[in-house]
């Protein structure tokens, strides 16, 4: 069987070796968790709770406000001791619901779902979806209910289930994908109908073999029309808009969405997640972490519930090692810093990672060498991008398609001038939403 | 460990090693086997003219650097060193030490810093030293003499290419073999001379993808299509494509001139149509110019056009053009 795979892309060293073969196991949840309002793209939602309030394992706690929102859950039964500002793994402080464990995890009760889950309609299953507050798993977190609501004029054709986790050091992917396969693809199902796709392509890396078989095996028992696609293990062949060019050939239009082509993605966390609420109607308050890198000391696969602090899932594997000095959220090429193992987990951390790194290298100047542009998935001109950026010329940096970049860190990676092409990309496409602010103010 | 002692920075977090300096020192890893062969066929020479231009290079970099308030480690980049290298290996081996010194400061000062240094310049720093030292010093720049190794005494020697435009070498016979093309046993530049040692280098780039491979392919294809068109309809007067590619500063400018990072385009298609362009214009000057050889001019030539070249060929973005 051939492998698919994209054009350009980078080949990081991988370090799944770590974890990839530990085995999920759970973590007791904490004393106390921070349930940020906002842990989706776009609205925060609406506290429903105030301080003093006794919640249950899974009632609703915040409401998502509009379409492009979420809503979030409480993760423990306890006491609701604040609603506040409070740290993020994002950056910046958002409103953040505070809850003492009781240790009793008194479940929210609800009547359990007896009805077949896939006898549900399209708008039955969305509906399930939003409710529990479901966003992608990937890292992105956009809310899954939005991608499940294909335009009218959009027929959908194929769905596709990632299973690339082409991030390095990442494997609670491939775990989900080698103890959970029946679930990943019970809820492709729910997504299939959802959204009227024909088709569910599964898309694995080459580097997660024993995952492809398993899939290859459990997908005959299905009756819908399926497949499983071996891809080149690349990076960033989970992308989005790589993804659907390396298994389908079409490209995503400039500005568009998977719809325009006729396809949705949804990642293989997130289609458990969707089998759960459907199924069980059981709310997003707990997702599988990779804790790894070479900073820590017991690399592990970690089942953590929604507003643990990153101190107890880091020091349920054995804690940080003495030289650690940085420590990310999500994957080495796209994650997030933090400066503190205060912050807790949220919906979209697929990892905690930490490992020595090495100083920042000198800055020089470009030297035109071209690798950026060897090396983007996109097909942009990184080097000259940053420069249109840096001289504010912004008209160029629109035309040479600033907004197409997906901030993969490709062009980084490569660049023999160690010059943070991403921060530049970023501040291009801040400038440039501020400038059409500030027109249509 | 405390909190705040974690690095704040923007992603990726994972960098690839190779570095500016590394790319450098690459490139003049790749020059030892040419290197060596000017040492070998120009002796004594060889080595004066190489160590004034090295040296030369290097204290007008840091002279600019100093003026320029710049911080000096750029100096250790290796850039100022390949240039004083690539200008020596260009220069007739009987040139003065004045003039090399001459050449070299122009290929820094002119060629590199006036434009702001590493990374700036439009032209190729060491051809913009040799050709300055062309233009004001022409008849020194055109003055050969034989390699130690030909042991010959004698008062005018040509180039195998000025052999072949000037002296009807087809006609009468005395066209340089190619194998002394090969190994380098002919007069010439330092370092254009020995073709074996040249593409040891180049594979050595390749191999290590430091250079563009469309460039050195590109220049061989177009001036393989131009030479080999008037070849095989005239052999008689004219010579074959492998002559011009073993003859002259063909490998030396296609492997370590025009790869030269910061005066080549940055996009794919723009770096075929420069590459292909040098090896038409080398065709050209060779075939019907006043000169021998044009390796030099054709690289600066198109040098120039590149910011042109990288602004129009931008690549098709994914998913450009497609209707949503």
């Amino acid at each position: 069987m051939s492998t698919k795979t994209f054009p350009h892309g980078i080949h990081p060293p991988e370090f799944k070796d770590l974890t990839a073969d530990k085995g999920i196991e759970s973590l007791s949840p904490p004393e106390k968790v921070m349930i940020p309002l906002l842990q989706h793209f776009g609205k925060p939602a609406k506290p429903l709770v105030q301080k003093g309030d006794e919640v249950l394992l899974g009632q609703k706690i915040g409401e998502g406000q509009t379409l492009f929102s979420a809503s979030v859950h409480s993760s423990v039964s306890g006491k609701v001791i604040s609603v506040d500002n409070y740290d993020h793994p994002g950056g910046t402080p958002v409103p953040t619901v505070s809850i003492t464990n009781d240790g009793q995890d008194n479940p929210f009760s609800e009547k359990k779902e007896t009805k077949d889950p896939f006898s549900f309609s399209p708008e039955e299953i969305r509906q399930k979806v939003r409710e529990a507050g479901v966003v992608g798993m990937g890292g992105a977190a956009f809310p899954t209910a939005v991608k499940l609501s294909p335009p009218k004029d959009k027929p959908i054709e194929i769905l596709i289930i990632n299973g690339c986790e082409c991030e390095p050091l990442l494997t609670s992917d491939y775990r989900l994908m080698l103890e959970a396969p029946e679930d990943i693809l019970k809820g492709a199902e729910l997504a299939r109908i959802a959204t009227g796709a024909k088709r569910i392509i599964v898309g694995i890396e080459d580097n997660k073999k024993k995952a492809h078989e398993i899939f290859r095996e459990k997908i005959q028992s299905f009756d819908f029309d399926g497949e499983v696609a071996l891809l080149k293990t690349k990076y960033p062949q989970g992308a989005e808009k790589n993804l659907i060019y390396a298994l389908l050939r079409r490209q995503v239009p400039t500005g568009g969405l998977p719809f325009d082509v006729g396809v949705v993605v949804q990642n293989v966390g997130t289609a458990k997640a969707i089998w759960e609420a459907v199924s069980e109607g059981k709310p997003l308050y707990e997702r599988v972490i990779s804790v790894s890198g070479q900073g820590i000391n017991e690399p592990k696969n970690i089942l953590v519930r929604i507003g643990t602090p990153f101190k107890n899932a880091v020091e349920f594997c054995g804690g940080l090692k003495e030289d650690v000095d940085i420590l990310v959220m999500g994957g080495p090429m796209m994650g997030i810093v933090q400066w503190s193992l205060d912050v807790p987990v949220v919906k979209g951390t697929s990892g905690i990672l930490a490992w020595a790194a090495p100083r920042p290298g000198l800055e020089y100047p470009c030297i035109r060498c071209g690798r950026c542009v060897d090396n983007c998935p996109m097909t942009l001109v990184p080097t000259q991008l940053a420069r249109y950026v840096k001289f504010d010329d912004m008209s160029a940096a629109e035309k040479w398609g600033v907004q197409d970049c997906v901030e993969c860190g490709c062009c980084q990676y490569v660049c023999p001038s160690k010059i943070p092409l991403v921060h530049w990309m970023r501040v291009g496409k801040n400038r440039i939403i501020a400038l059409k602010q500030k027109k249509s103010a | 460990m405390t909190n705040n002692a974690f690095i704040l920075q923007s992603s990726p977090h994972f960098k690839d090693k190779d570095s500016v300096p590394k790319i450098m020192y690459a490139v003049i890893a790749s020059l030892v086997p040419a290197v060596a062969a000017s040492l070998y066929f120009f002796r004594f020479r060889a080595l004066v003219l190489l160590v004034s231009c090295v040296a030369t290079c290097l204290v007008t970099e840091a002279l600019f650097l100093w003026l320029r308030r710049k911080p000096l480690h750029s100096l250790f980049d290796g850039s100022a060193v390949i240039t004083g290298l690539l200008l020596a290996m260009t220069l007739p081996p009987s040139l003065s030490v004045e003039l090399a010194i001459i050449g070299a400061v122009m290929a820094i000062a002119i060629g590199k810093q006036v434009f702001g240094g590493l990374g700036y310049n439009i032209f190729n720093p060491a051809l913009v030293g040799r050709a300055f030292l062309q233009t004001a010093f022409p008849v020194a720049m055109t003055t050969w003499i034989p390699p130690a190794t030909l042991k010959i005494q004698t008062a005018t020697f040509a180039t195998p290419l000025g052999n072949l435009r000037f002296e009807d070498a087809i006609a009468r016979g005395t066209l340089t073999p190619l194998k002394d093309l090969f190994t380098g046993n002919v007069g010439g530049c330092l370092g254009e001379t020995s073709s074996f040692a040249l593409i040891l280098g180049g594979l050595y780039l390749l191999s290590r993808r430091v250079i563009d491979w469309r460039i050195p392919l590109g220049i061989l294809l177009s001036l393989t299509a131009f030479t080999g068109a008037f070849w095989l309809a005239n052999p008689e007067k004219y010579a074959s494509p492998l002559f011009h590619i073993l003859a002259g500063g063909l490998l030396i400018g296609a492997f370590f001139m025009a790869t030269d990072m910061v005066t080549s385009p940055i996009t794919p298609l723009g770096t075929w149509i420069y590459a292909l362009g040098i090896g038409i214009v080398i065709g050209l000057i060779r075939l019907f110019g006043g000169f021998a050889e044009g390796v030099m001019y054709s690289i600066l030539f198109m040098n120039a056009f590149v910011p042109l070249l990288n602004r129009y060929t931008r690549p098709r973005i994914l998913g450009e053009g497609r209707k949503a």
